[in-house]
């Protein structure tokens, strides 16, 4: 197997993993997958049901830690310091790499409260007005300020699918993340609300290094510059996007991306 | 001649219409083209022997009422009863002495009188068992003789009987709410019947509890009515010594056990937890009274309290509270677990700690289910008897101090229904008057518990 890496320019890597394997119990989910997440685009992971990409997703914030049977072997550098070494402390790192899951997961409080929650955790607020600027610009960020901006004590799980799931955008981003992580952000929205989240990832890369698992190819081929092929547990293949989906180097690619399996 | 027996023969004619129905439908599904019919052979049996056992089950529940009273009526029509004794407790006794011996569970009369009314009452009886046979025949006939004409191919039995089996389950649902209707009303008349000899102004606010069921009941004495020492007993034991312990006790293991428990230790603790539930109450008051009150006692002692008593509110507050461990950390681990996965992960996707996510997170979301656990744990404990008298006294005392003895309204329930007083004495019927107080505070909470649910149920989804 062959990972294609060289047709891309030099950039400096946010984050790299290096010989990654996940295990659950005896069962390895993640074979040996190495890459280098970049700051300024936005990394897609596509490949089939099953082929690890959540999984392998979910090891850059550790968010594997809360499966008790998981288990990680290799590196994985978050500027430079392994996130896996003893003695990280998983809190900085999950608010240096925020998530959100595939499924909008607000808590049942009020969207005020849904966005200051991580800046009340990290203590990244001195104060009332301090605490309202920062909701008011991750609101602002994630484009929903003015659908809610009168409404900011109504409950966060009262909005619409693609609001809730805007929300935990801006949830993410009130704690200013480095890497954002999306788990197929868009598999519970309509179209309309699809092409919301899709337009806000746009205007969010190139602030924060951003990774997306997609089922959609053509989700893929919009919001990013870089994707990632998975199959099996391995990565089949990496490069630019429009080298993917119009010249990949893999049959295995070709094949999905032309819709022969997947 | 006992319902029994016509229940018997409802379930054998049912049975029997059980069979003729399958049979019958066998025979469609053997006639028809393709060997299919609408609904199987076994839904058609059931249909039939439905129509035939429920109807008789109303017809015999109707005439286990109405039967003893058509024989009293029969038997009175003889010649024989002419020379009874005109209405009143001698004529009932002398009637119920010729039913016994009619019916044979008594060897023989006492009274001479009966002795010419058993004849009547044995013809009476065989009479109108026979006509209970018959119209239990006759009832199962028709019913089963209607439904066996309705069987065709096409008929639809599969749909019919579900519908049969949601009406009974309906029935059985509607028995509890039957029962909590009819506790409540046999309560309230006993305690109107209270209310009209001791105004419910001093029963609710006077503060000296001291019934005397020797005094003259037709001038009882209201200032011994009051009932705000037992009140306060019982809010103070049951719902804050006991919550005290319960309640801080109770979430945190319900906390240990979902969030942080391995799978093994979790599958020994819950149950093990849960095995408190099933300890009866006397055995905690033996432990409340034998253990933890003396022990009480001796540390009041030490610390200098002058002449504390062995029973102490403090002792069965403390017992009553370990008792109610496992209904507040049951609801509560259950409405814990209930909070989906995906508000944890989104909590310690934040960079969120455990505890901080169990804090902000979990028992906020699953705060509706805890909140009821805690009602029912508190109506649980104020209703609790056996752990206040062994360990709390049976004395009322208006005091907040934990080390004074207390009583308890249930406590004082028992006490005077099984007092000397006679039943329509008011230190008597005081008892069903502090039953209604508790019902209806019990019943309060329970629902205040029930709306809280269904009120933030959906707080999240």
């Amino acid at each position: 197997m062959t990972v294609v890496h060289d047709n891309l320019e030099k950039t400096e890597a946010k984050m790299s993993a290096k010989g990654v394997s996940v295990f659950y119990g005896d069962k390895k989910a993640i074979d040996d997958v190495s890459i280098d997440i970049p700051t300024e685009y936005v990394t897609a992971f596509i490949g089939p049901s099953g082929c690890g990409k959540s999984t392998f997703l979910r090891t850059l914030n550790r968010m594997n830690d809360t499966i008790p049977t998981a288990r990680v072997e290799g590196e994985i550098d978050l500027d430079g310091q392994d996130i896996y070494r003893s003695g990280m402390d998983v809190v900085q790192l999950r608010a240096r790499v925020g998530m959100v899951f595939q499924k909008p997961n607000p808590f049942p409080k009020s969207i005020y409260d849904n966005i200051a929650y991580g800046p009340k955790i990290h203590g990244l607020a001195e104060g009332k007005d301090e605490l309202d600027a920062i909701v008011e610009k991750s609101l602002k960020r994630a484009g929903l300020w003015e659908e809610v901006k009168d409404r900011l004590q109504d409950s966060g799980t009262a909005l619409s699918g693609g609001q809730q799931q805007r929300l935990c955008i801006a949830r993410a981003i009130a704690v200013d993340p480095e890497v954002i992580l999306m788990d197929e952000p868009c598999s519970a929205l309509d179209p309309i609300a699809t092409a919301k989240i899709e337009e806000l990832i746009a205007e969010l890369s190139g602030r924060f290094a951003i990774v997306i698992v997609t089922h959609s190819m053509q989700q893929a081929a919009r919001v990013s510059q870089r994707t990632a092929f998975f199959h099996l547990g391995k990565m089949v293949e990496y490069g630019r996007t429009s080298d993917i989906f119009t010249n990949p180097h893999e049959q295995r690619t070709q094949d999905y991306i032309t819709g022969r399996y997947g | 001649m006992s319902p029994a027996i016509l229940l018997f023969l409802a379930l054998g004619l049912g049975l029997a219409g059980w069979l003729a129905a399958r049979a019958r439908a066998w025979t469609f599904r053997r006639d028809s083209a393709n060997g299919r019919i609408a609904s199987l052979p076994n839904y058609h049996a059931w249909y039939v022997a439905l129509w035939i056992i429920l109807p008789v089950l109303a017809f015999v529940a109707l005439w286990s009422v109405i039967a003893p009273g058509l024989v009293g009526q029969s038997v009175l029509a003889s010649p024989a009863a002419a020379d009874l004794p005109d209405f009143g407790f001698q004529r009932q006794t002398i009637l119920n002495e010729a039913r016994a011996v009619a019916t044979g569970a008594a060897p023989a009369v006492f009274n001479p009188q009966a002795a010419a009314l058993v004849e009547p009452y044995r013809e009476a009886l065989s009479h109108y068992n026979l006509i209970g046979i018959a119209v239990t025949a006759l009832i199962a006939f028709l019913g089963g003789t209607y439904a066996f004409l309705r069987l065709k191919p096409d008929f639809a039995a599969r749909t019919k009987v579900e519908r049969i089996v949601m009406a009974i389950l309906l029935a059985a649902s509607l028995v509890a709410i039957l029962t909590t209707i009819g506790i409540l009303a046999s309560l309230v008349f006993e305690t109107a019947r209270f209310f009209g000899m001791v105004s419910p102004i001093d029963f609710l606010f006077g503060t000296h509890w001291g019934p005397d069921p020797m005094a003259n009941p037709d001038n009882p004495d209201p200032t011994r009515y009051g009932a705000v020492p037992l009140f306060w007993g019982t809010l103070f034991i049951g719902a804050i010594i006991a919550m005290i312990v319960a309640i801080p006790l109770g979430l945190m293991s319900a906390i240990y056990l979902t969030q942080y428990a391995n799978p093994t230790l979790r599958k020994w603790i819950k149950p093990t937890l849960e095995i408190l539930a099933g300890v009866p109450t006397v055995v905690y008051g033996y432990f409340a009274a034998l253990t933890i009150a003396p022990a009480i006692r001796d540390i009041a002692l030490s610390l200098g309290a002058s002449n504390p008593s062995t029973e102490s509110a403090l002792a069965a507050g403390l017992v009553m509270g370990v008792m109610i461990i496992p209904f507040v950390s049951s609801m509560a681990d259950d409405s814990i677990t209930a909070v989906p996965q995906a508000m944890r992960d989104g909590s310690l996707a934040m960079g969120a700690t455990t505890s901080e996510t169990i804090r902000r997170v979990l028992v906020p979301a699953a705060l509706p289910g805890i909140v009821a656990g805690i009602m029912l744990a508190i109506s649980r404990a104020i209703g609790e008897t056996m752990i206040v008298v062994m360990a709390a006294s049976t004395a009322a005392n208006l005091s907040a101090n934990p080390l004074d003895r207390m009583t308890t309204v249930t406590v004082q329930i028992v006490k005077m229904l099984t007092g000397e007083g006679s039943f329509d004495h008011p230190a008597t019927l005081s008892a069903f008057a502090l039953g209604f107080v508790l019902f209806m505070v019990t019943l309060g909470l329970n629902f205040i518990a029930l709306s809280v649910v269904k009120r933030y149920r959906e707080a999240y989804e």
